[in-house]
């Protein structure tokens, strides 16, 4: 049995293999890239919007909305990266459903290269807020003591936000595999609906715990401005 | 028995352990998480959206334990030192 697409090659470029990951980021990444532009290609101000820039804007808002609800900061400085983690997983867990076509997030690799950029999204963002000196700062409070934990933190939280991803839908696409073999009829398309609803959830679990790891980061200026405003 | 029927028999016996031992205590956890979010939606249903998206990032910290139990199972099933160790002797 097969658990990852990372098997399938496709063809090969040379010593380089493209397999069917590869191939299958590649879909969803146009797939992405065409249909925003097809129809951010003529957007309306007025009230008389299209369908889907009426669809688009639907996301966009809810996105900017649950990171202003997390962060309460401004979504905007977030909303691109943290935005496109989700679209991009949840593009490819809905797509899991058309036949022949195999997730790239059922692939570890996929998935650890999404939470490599998070991790190092989380220090970008904070010493863009912060500055390095009070960044690196962050990591000896409250005492210096505990600096091995954290460290340890940040590297276990990475791995488990791409094994998370990865287990869930790989999970997913061996159990429908296992359970055409063993029940064909019927069954295996509960199971898919069901699959579905973990993409999504998955998908909103990423990019929600991506956005909490950011605001950790960015964090203690809150807390000072807090105490300035409580001082005087 | 053959160094490489003994290392592959105890591999998946305990890989099957470890996932079935390691993922008691996150489902006792989770379902007592969900059970409490739950009371709590109902009480204030005003709230839910909070209390759900909280209630995601709690599970997924709970969860993280079963997944470490689960990459240790796959380690053992799919990337095996011992077993790797074995064959390059042989």
């Amino acid at each position: 049995m097969r658990l990852s697409p990372d098997t399938i090659e496709v063809f090969s470029l040379g010593p380089v293999s493209v397999n069917a990951t590869l191939v299958f980021s590649w879909v969803i990444m146009a797939l992405l890239v065409v249909v925003s532009w097809w129809i951010t290609r003529r957007l309306s101000a007025t009230g008389d919007i299209g369908r889907g820039q009426n669809v688009l804007e639907a996301v966009v808002a809810f996105i900017r909305d649950q990171i202003r609800q997390v962060t309460n900061q401004d979504p905007d400085p977030y909303l691109p990266f943290v935005g496109t983690l989700f679209l991009f997983i949840v593009t490819s867990n809905v797509l899991s459903v058309v036949p022949g076509f195999e997730p790239p997030t059922g692939s570890l690799t996929t998935t650890a290269a999404l939470a490599v950029c998070v991790f190092v999204a989380v220090p970008v963002f904070g010493i863009a807020e912060l500055g390095v000196r009070e960044y690196l700062a962050n990591y000896l409070r409250p005492t210096p003591f505990l600096l091995p934990f954290t460290i340890i933190g940040e590297l276990s939280r990475t791995l488990a936000l791409a094994v998370r991803l990865f287990g869930n839908v790989m999970s997913g696409t061996v159990i429908a595999g296992i359970l055409l073999s063993v029940v064909p009829l019927f069954f295996p398309v509960v199971m898919q609906a069901f699959g579905l609803l973990i993409g999504v959830i998955q998908a909103y679990i990423f990019a929600i715990l991506a956005i909490v790891y950011i605001a950790s980061g960015t964090e203690v200026r809150q807390r000072r401005a807090h105490a300035e405003k409580e001082t005087p | 028995m053959s160094d490489f029927g003994l290392i592959g028999m105890a591999s998946i016996i305990i890989a099957g352990l470890t996932i079935a031992i390691g993922s008691i205590g996150p489902a006792l956890g989770e379902g007592r998480a969900l059970a409490q979010a739950l009371q709590a939606i109902a009480q204030q249903p005003d709230e839910s959206n909070t209390i759900t998206r909280t209630l995601f990032v709690g599970l997924a910290m709970v969860e993280s334990t079963a997944i470490y139990c689960f990459v240790v199972s796959l380690i053992l099933i799919f990337a095996n030192p011992f077993w790797a160790a074995v064959q390059s002797g042989s």
